[in-house]
C-alpha cells in the first residue's frame, strides 16, 4: 500500500517566476504527451504495435523540470516513462510515434531499440538502456565533464523509486557528492515498480531521505503539481550550476495505468485506490489552477485539445506510412570504424542470417 | 647445516630488488628475525629479517647491486662450515628448478621406464608425485600424471592413420593430379602428410611415368571389360604405358583395319582383355624395372636349423589353430637383416632418403587372376607365432579376395616365395618404392662340402652332407645400396637363418 | 632506442596522451598520488594533477559508468580496475551500455572510454588476482579488447585505442609488466587495431598466442627448433576483432595450429579461433586444430604446484606441438 495519503498534497501557488505563456506551454505540453500516450495505448489494444510502456499520470513533474532546465545546454539521461519531460525538450510527436512502430526514421534508435529508449544528441537527450539506474552514475560522468571542462552544463537524470534500489543509483551519487557534480537527480516515485509498493524496494519511507548519506540535499514533493515541480527543479538546477552541488528531488506521484502493455494490475491493487489518484491528475489540476487564474478558458481548452490532437493524428498517420529499415541495417553501426566489425566484409555466406 | 639468505620475491610482480645496507656484517654474529639488510624494489623499500641464528659466514651481494628475486645474498652458519654455492647462481628452489633441462640427464629417484615415458609425451617430472621407496617415480606415477593432465582436444593419439587424408593433402592431389598410392607416409602411423605429397610432387619424374586425366579417360573407355567399382590396387594405372592394352581391345572400336585384315586377325589370333589386377601388374613391373636400378645378389642358406626348428614347434602351434610355414622364420630373418642395414629398408625421394622406422614386409602371394601382395605390420615386433597367423590370415584372406587396401599398401619390404612353384633362383621385381625384395627359392636336399680348410682345393678335412639348401635372391635398388651393403644384409640374413635357434 | 619493460612502455604512454590531448583524463583506484598499485601511472598525477588523474571511489561499477558518461561529454578517459578479476561488477556498464550506445543510437552517440585492466597469473595471485577475463568481453560486439604483450605492442596499441571512439578494454598481463623488456621508440606510433603480428615465422605448425602465454610459445619455438620443428608464432595483439586474415594465412601457410591461453579450455577464445579456422580454412588442415589452455577449474590455484599444473608453459607447448608436428 502506498505510504503517503492524497490529503497530504495540498499544493500551493508556486508559480512565481512563471508568466502566462509559459504556464500555458506548459499545460500544452503536458496534454499533447497525455494524449499521444492514451493513442499509443489504444494502438497496443488494437494489435498495431508490439509494446508501449507509459508516462501516463508523471507528466507535471516532467514538464516542470524539462521548462527549468537550459535547452541545448543541460544534459537529461531520461527513463523509460519520461515521455513528456522529452517532448517538452523538443523531440516531436512524429519521433516517438516512428520509435513505436519501429521505423527507419526513428531519431532515438534507427528501430534498434523498443519504443520509449528516448535519445538525442542534438537536443541533450542520452540514449539510455533497459536495465534500470544504470544512467545515475553515468549522469555523474556527464556531470563531472561538464565540471572539469567548465561548461557550466547541469545534467539531470530521472528514474522510478524502484530502481533507487539498485546499487548503480548509490555508486552514482555518491560520486555525485565526493565530487559535488552539477547533478540534480529526479526519483519520480509513483509508488509502484511493476507490481511491487515502495515498501518492498526501500527501508525508509522516502527515498529524499538518502541525499544525506551521500552528502547532498534530498527534497520531496507534490509531482503531481507542475508549478512546485518547476520551482524545485528550478532550485536544484541554480546549485548545481552555481557550483553548489548535486540534489537529490524526489516527485511523489502516481501511476494510475499498469507498468506497461504487458502488465495486469488487477493483480496487485485495487481499483478504489486507482481512482482516488486519478482525481488527483495532474493535467485536471493544472487546468483547474489555470481557470481559477483566467488563463484558461473553455474555448482555449478545447482548441489547444484539438492542437493537440492534430499533432497526435499527424504523428500517427506519419508513422504508419514511414519505411521500415532495411534488413541488412541491423549490421551496424557497431565500431566507428565499421571494417572492424565481425559481420562488415562477408567471406563466406553461411556464417549468418543476412541475405543481401 | 649453512642457511641461505636470498632475496625475497617484494610483490606480485616484482622481478629484482637492490641491496640496500647490510646491517650485520661478515664474521658477524646474528639472531634470527634481526633486520639484516635493507633492499629497495620499484614497489617497496623493506628490511629484510634474518632467517636464522649464526654467524653472517659470507655476504654475496654487495650494497647498491640490483639482482633478480632468488639470489643467493649471504650464508649464515657456525664457523667454519662452507657456504656451498657460488654467488653467481641463484640459488631459490623455484629459480633452480626451472634452469634444469626439461629432459635430457636422467634424474635420481625415477624408473628408466618412467623416464622414457615422461620424454615421449613431454612430461615434467619435477611435477609428477612418486609413489615410490624415497619418492622414486615409476611408470604408473608418469601414467597417473598423464591421466590427469589438462585436455588437449583434437589430436588423437592411436596409430593406424594411414589411409587418412588430410584435407590439405586431398586438396594438393586434386590439384597436382598425384596418384596417392605413390606416395610415401611418413606422418603418424605412416599417413601422408602435406610434406609427403609436397615433397613427391616436387620431386623430378620421368615425364612419360606423370599422367594426364584426359588419358586416364580415353583408357577407361577403350578396350576394357565393363566391371564393378574396384578396389585401389586393382584399378587401371595410366600413361603410353598402356598402348598395347588399347590395341588389344575391341577392333570396332578405333575401325583403323579393313574389314579383310580384321577378319584374317580374327581367325589367327584370339584376343582376351587384360584384367584389371593384370594390367595394374604390368604397369608396375615395368616401371619399377625403370624407376631402380636393378641388381640381383645371391647366396644360398642351410635350412637346417630352421627345419629343426619348425619341426619341433609344428605340433604346438596346430594345437593352436595355426599352420607353420617357413615363412614367419624368412620374415624374422629379413628383420634381422634390415636391422643390420636399415638402408635396405628404406625409399628414396628426389634427394632424399626416406628411412622408415617401422618394418612392414609384403608377402607376394600367387593368387587365381595373378599377384598381391598383402603387407605384415610391424614384422619386428611379431613372435613367431604372430608373425605365424599374420601369414596365414592374410595369405588366406588375400586368396579369397577379402583383404582391405590398407593391407596391400605401405610395406617397407617385400618376400617372395618364388621356391614355392620350384623355382630354385630368381631375379626379382622390386616393389616400388621400396630399396629391394627377397625372393626365396625352392628348398632342396642338395649335397654340400662342408669346409673345415681355408683352401678351395679339395682336402682331407673336407666332407660331403646332404642339408636342405635354399638360394636367397636379393634384388636390389643399386641407387640405394651398393654392393657390399646388400651383401652384408643377405649374409645376416643367411646368418640368422643357419643359426637359428627357438 | 631506449629499452623499457611492458609497464614502462604503458606509462610513457600515457604521460604522452595527457601531455598532448587535454581531454584525456585517467580516473581509477589509487591512480592518483600512489600512482596504482602497479605504479601504472606512476608521476603522473604529480605532472598533471588531480583534475586529469582522479582518484575514484571503491566501486568498478561506477569506476565504468562514470568514465562512459565522461566520455559522452567530450572526455577521453581511461579507467582502470584494478584487478581483472574486480571488473564484473562493471560488467553490466560495460556490456550493457558501453558496448551498446553508439549501435542503440544509430550512431548518435559514442563512448571513447578505455578500460584497462592487468589479468593473467603465474604470481601467486590465487583466484583473484589471477583471472583471465578476455572471453567474456570478446563475446560482445561493439567493445574492442586488446591484449598486447610486448613493450612495443603496449605502447602503440594503447596509442591505437586513443584513436578510436568507441569502448576498449586494454587488458595488460600483470606477470609481463615486469618481465618483459624491449625497445620502445620514444614517438607516439601507433600499432592497428585487428592486426596480429608473427612474432616468429616458421613452416611446421602455427601457435596462436598472446599474452604471457607468447613469450612461452617462444621459448617452445626455439627449443622446437633445435629439433627440427620450425614453429610459427603468432601474436593475436587485439583478441576483438580477430585479425581473420592473418590467423588463416599462417595455417593456410603450415597446415596446422595449435592455440595457446592461460583462460580456460571450454568457452575461451581458443574455441572462436578454432571455429574460424575450421570454416575457412578446412581445405589447408593438415592435421587438427589443437588448443592447449588451462583446465576448465574456477580459476588459478594459489599453492604454486597447483599453480603450475594450471598454467601452459613452454615445455607444455612445445610437447603439444611437438605431437602435432609428427601428426
Amino acid at each position: 500500500m502506498p505510504a503517503l495519503t492524497t490529503q497530504e498534497f495540498i499544493s500551493q501557488d508556486h508559480s512565481a517566476g512563471l508568466g502566462e505563456d509559459q504556464l500555458l506551454a506548459m499545460y500544452e505540453s503536458m496534454l499533447l504527451s497525455r494524449k499521444l500516450d492514451e493513442r499509443m495505448w489504444i494502438l497496443h489494444r488494437q494489435g498495431k504495435v508490439a509494446f508501449h510502456i507509459s508516462g501516463l499520470g508523471q507528466e507535471a513533474c516532467q514538464v516542470g523540470a524539462a521548462f527549468a532546465m537550459e535547452r541545448g545546454k543541460d544534459w537529461l539521461h531520461p527513463y523509460y516513462r519520461d515521455m513528456a519531460f522529452v517532448l517538452a525538450l523538443g523531440l516531436t510527436p512524429r519521433d516517438l510515434m516512428l520509435a513505436l512502430y519501429g521505423k527507419a526514421e526513428d531519431s532515438s534508435s534507427g528501430g534498434r531499440q523498443m519504443p520509449a529508449h528516448y535519445s538525442s544528441k542534438a537536443l541533450r537527450i542520452i540514449t539510455g538502456s533497459s536495465p534500470v539506474a544504470t544512467q545515475v552514475p553515468q549522469a555523474a560522468g556527464v556531470a563531472f565533464a561538464s565540471k572539469l571542462r567548465g561548461l557550466g552544463e547541469v545534467t539531470v537524470t530521472c528514474l522510478g523509486e524502484g530502481a533507487t534500489a539498485q546499487g548503480d543509483f548509490h555508486e552514482g551519487l555518491n560520486w555525485a557528492g565526493i565530487h559535488q557534480l552539477p547533478l540534480v537527480v529526479i526519483v519520480q516515485n509513483n509508488q509502484y515498480a511493476i507490481s511491487e509498493s515502495t515498501d518492498k524496494e526501500m527501508a525508509v519511507s522516502n527515498v529524499a531521505d538518502r541525499g544525506d548519506a551521500y552528502g547532498l540535499p534530498g527534497v520531496m514533493y507534490d509531482g503531481n503539481d507542475v508549478m512546485e515541480s518547476y520551482s524545485v527543479a528550478k532550485e536544484a538546477i541554480q546549485r548545481a550550476r552555481s557550483g553548489r552541488g548535486p540534489s537529490l528531488l524526489e516527485a511523489k506521484t502516481y501511476r494510475p495505468v499498469p507498468h506497461s502493455s504487458d502488465d495486469d494490475d488487477r493483480t496487485y491493487r485495487s481499483r478504489e485506490e486507482v481512482e482516488k489518484w486519478k482525481r488527483r491528475d495532474p493535467i485536471l489540476h493544472c487546468a483547474k489552477v489555470l481557470r481559477e487564474r483566467n488563463i484558461l478558458s473553455d474555448a482555449l481548452a478545447q482548441s489547444l485539445l484539438e492542437r493537440v490532437m492534430a499533432k497526435v493524428d499527424d504523428a500517427d498517420q506519419y508513422a504508419q506510412q514511414a519505411p521500415y529499415p532495411r534488413p541488412e541495417e541491423a549490421l551496424w553501426p557497431v565500431f566507428g570504424d565499421q571494417s572492424h566489425a565481425a559481420q562488415s566484409a562477408p567471406a563466406r555466406e553461411v556464417a549468418y542470417a543476412h541475405q543481401e | 647445516m649453512p642457511t641461505k639468505v636470498i632475496m625475497p620475491q617484494l610483490g606480485e610482480t616484482v622481478i629484482e630488488g637492490t641491496v640496500g645496507r647490510w646491517l650485520i656484517g661478515e664474521g658477524q654474529p646474528v639472531k634470527e628475525y634481526d633486520p639484516l639488510l635493507t633492499v629497495t624494489t620499484d614497489k617497496v623499500d623493506t628490511e629484510i629479517p634474518a632467517p636464522a641464528s649464526g654467524i653472517v659466514l659470507k655476504i654475496l651481494v654487495a650494497e647498491g647491486q640490483t639482482v633478480a628475486a632468488g639470489t643467493l645474498l649471504a650464508i649464515i652458519g657456525q664457523p667454519g662450515e662452507v657456504g656451498g654455492q657460488s654467488p653467481a647462481s641463484p640459488s631459490a628452489e623455484r629459480a633452480a628448478r626451472e634452469d634444469q633441462p626439461a629432459n635430457g640427464e636422467r634424474q635420481p629417484g625415477v624408473t628408466p621406464l618412467a623416464q622414457r615415458i615422461a620424454g615421449e609425451n613431454g612430461v615434467d617430472l619435477r611435477q609428477v608425485r612418486g609413489t615410490g621407496p624415497a619418492g622414486r617415480i615409476s611408470k604408473e606415477d608418469v601414467e597417473a600424471h598423464l591421466a590427469a593432465r589438462p585436455a588437449e582436444t583434437g589430436l588423437r593419439r592411436t596409430g593406424g592413420r594411414k589411409g587418412f587424408i588430410s584435407p590439405a593433402v586431398a586438396r594438393l592431389a586434386e590439384e597436382f593430379e598425384v596418384d596417392l598410392s605413390q606416395v610415401v607416409g611418413t606422418g603418424e602411423g605412416g599417413r601422408i602428410t602435406r610434406k609427403d605429397i609436397q615433397v613427391y610432387i616436387a620431386a623430378p619424374v620421368p615425364p612419360e611415368i606423370r599422367t594426364t586425366a584426359s588419358r586416364e579417360t580415353a583408357v577407361s573407355q577403350t578396350g576394357a571389360v565393363s566391371e564393378p567399382e574396384l578396389p585401389a590396387w586393382e584399378q587401371p594405372g595410366t600413361g603410353s604405358l598402356f598402348k598395347p592394352t588399347e590395341e588389344m581391345g575391341p577392333p570396332a572400336a578405333d575401325g583403323t583395319q579393313t574389314a579383310g585384315q580384321a577378319a584374317g586377325a580374327e581367325r589367327d589370333t584370339e584376343t582376351a582383355p587384360l584384367t584389371a589386377m593384370r594390367r595394374s601388374i604390368a604397369k608396375h613391373m615395368i616401371l619399377s624395372r625403370q624407376t631402380s636400378a636393378h641388381v640381383t645378389t645371391v647366396m644360398e642358406a642351410d635350412m637346417t636349423q630352421v627345419v629343426r626348428a619348425r619341426e619341433r614347434q609344428r605340433g604346438e602351434f596346430e594345437r593352436q589353430g595355426t599352420r607353420l610355414t617357413f615363412t614367419p622364420f624368412l620374415l624374422q630373418a629379413v628383420v634381422a637383416g634390415l636391422r643390420a642395414m636399415p638402408e635396405a629398408n628404406s625409399t628414396l625421394q628426389g634427394d632424399s632418403l626416406l628411412l622408415h622406422r617401422r618394418i612392414h614386409i609384403g608377402l607376394a602371394v600367387a593368387i587365381a587372376e595373378g599377384l598381391i601382395v598383402p603387407v605384415v605390420r610391424d614384422a619386428d615386433e611379431k613372435s613367431l607365432l604372430g608373425l605365424a597367423r599374420a601369414v596365414n590370415d592374410l595369405a588366406e584372406r588375400a586368396r579369397a579376395k577379402r583383404l582391405a587396401p590398407e593391407e596391400v599398401q605401405g610395406a617397407t619390404f617385400t618376400l617372395t616365395n618364388h621356391g614355392t612353384s620350384g623355382s630354385l633362383l630368381a631375379t626379382p621385381i622390386i616393389n616400388q618404392p621400396q630399396a629391394g625384395i627377397l625372393g626365396v627359392g625352392a628348398i632342396q636336399k642338395r649335397p654340400v662340402v662342408i669346409n673345415r680348410s681355408n683352401t678351395l682345393l679339395p682336402d682331407a678335412e673336407d666332407y660331403l652332407q646332404i642339408r636342405p639348401m635354399v638360394y636367397l635372391s636379393f634384388s636390389f635398388d643399386h641407387r640405394i645400396l651398393d654392393g657390399a651393403e646388400a651383401d652384408h644384409f643377405l649374409a645376416t640374413v643367411v646368418q640368422f637363418l643357419e643359426h637359428y635357434s627357438a | 632506442m631506449p629499452t623499457k619493460n611492458n609497464l614502462e612502455a604503458l606509462r610513457e604512454g600515457m604521460a604522452q596522451a595527457l601531455r598532448r590531448d587535454p581531454r584525456v583524463i585517467i580516473t581509477g583506484e589509487d591512480v592518483g598520488p600512489r600512482g596504482g598499485v602497479f605504479r601504472a601511472t606512476e608521476g603522473l598525477y604529480a605532472e598533471f594533477g588531480p583534475s586529469r588523474v582522479i582518484d575514484s571511489p571503491l566501486s568498478e561499477l561506477s569506476i565504468v559508468a562514470v568514465g562512459i558518461g565522461m566520455a559522452l561529454n567530450g572526455l577521453r578517459p581511461i579507467c582502470e580496475i584494478q584487478f581483472a578479476d574486480f571488473i564484473h561488477p562493471a560488467f553490466n556498464q560495460i556490456v550493457n551500455e558501453a558496448a551498446k550506445i553508439r549501435y542503440r543510437s544509430n550512431g548518435d552517440y559514442c563512448v571513447p572510454l578505455i578500460i584497462r585492466a592487468p589479468y593473467g597469473g603465474g604470481i601467486s595471485g590465487g583466484l583473484y588476482h589471477s583471472q583471465s577475463i578476455e572471453a567474456i568481453f570478446a563475446h560482445t560486439p561493439g567493445l574492442y579488447v586488446l591484449a598486447p604483450s610486448t613493450p612495443y605492442d603496449m605502447k602503440g596499441l594503447f596509442n591505437a585505442a586513443l584513436q578510436v571512439d568507441d569502448p576498449v578494454l586494454f587488458l595488460e598481463h600483470k606477470r609481463a609488466y615486469r618481465l618483459i623488456k624491449g625497445e620502445v621508440p620514444g614517438d607516439d606510433y601507433v600499432v592497428p587495431i585487428g592486426k596480429a603480428e608473427v612474432k616468429r615465422a616458421g613452416e611446421d605448425l602455427t601457435i596462436i598466442a598472446y599474452g604471457m602465454m607468447l613469450h612461452e610459445a617462444l621459448k617452445a619455438a626455439e627449443a622446437l627448433a633445435g629439433e627440427g620443428v620450425a614453429a610459427e608464432i603468432l601474436d593475436l595483439r587485439t583478441l576483438s576483432p580477430l585479425d581473420k586474415p592473418a590467423i588463416l594465412e599462417s595455417v593456410k601457410k603450415t597446415g596446422k595450429v595449435l592455440i595457446v591461453h592461460e583462460d580456460n579450455l571450454t568457452g575461451g577464445l581458443g574455441g572462436e579461433i578454432a571455429a574460424l579456422i575450421a570454416q575457412e580454412a578446412f581445405e589447408y588442415l593438415d592435421g587438427p586444430i589443437t588448443r592447449l589452455a588451462a583446465p576448465d577449474v574456477p580459476s588459478m590455484p594459489f599453492s604454486h604446484p597447483l599453480q603450475d599444473f594450471f598454467l601452459p608453459n613452454a615445455d607444455k607447448i612445445a610437447a603439444a606441438a611437438r605431437r602435432l608436428a609428427a601428426y
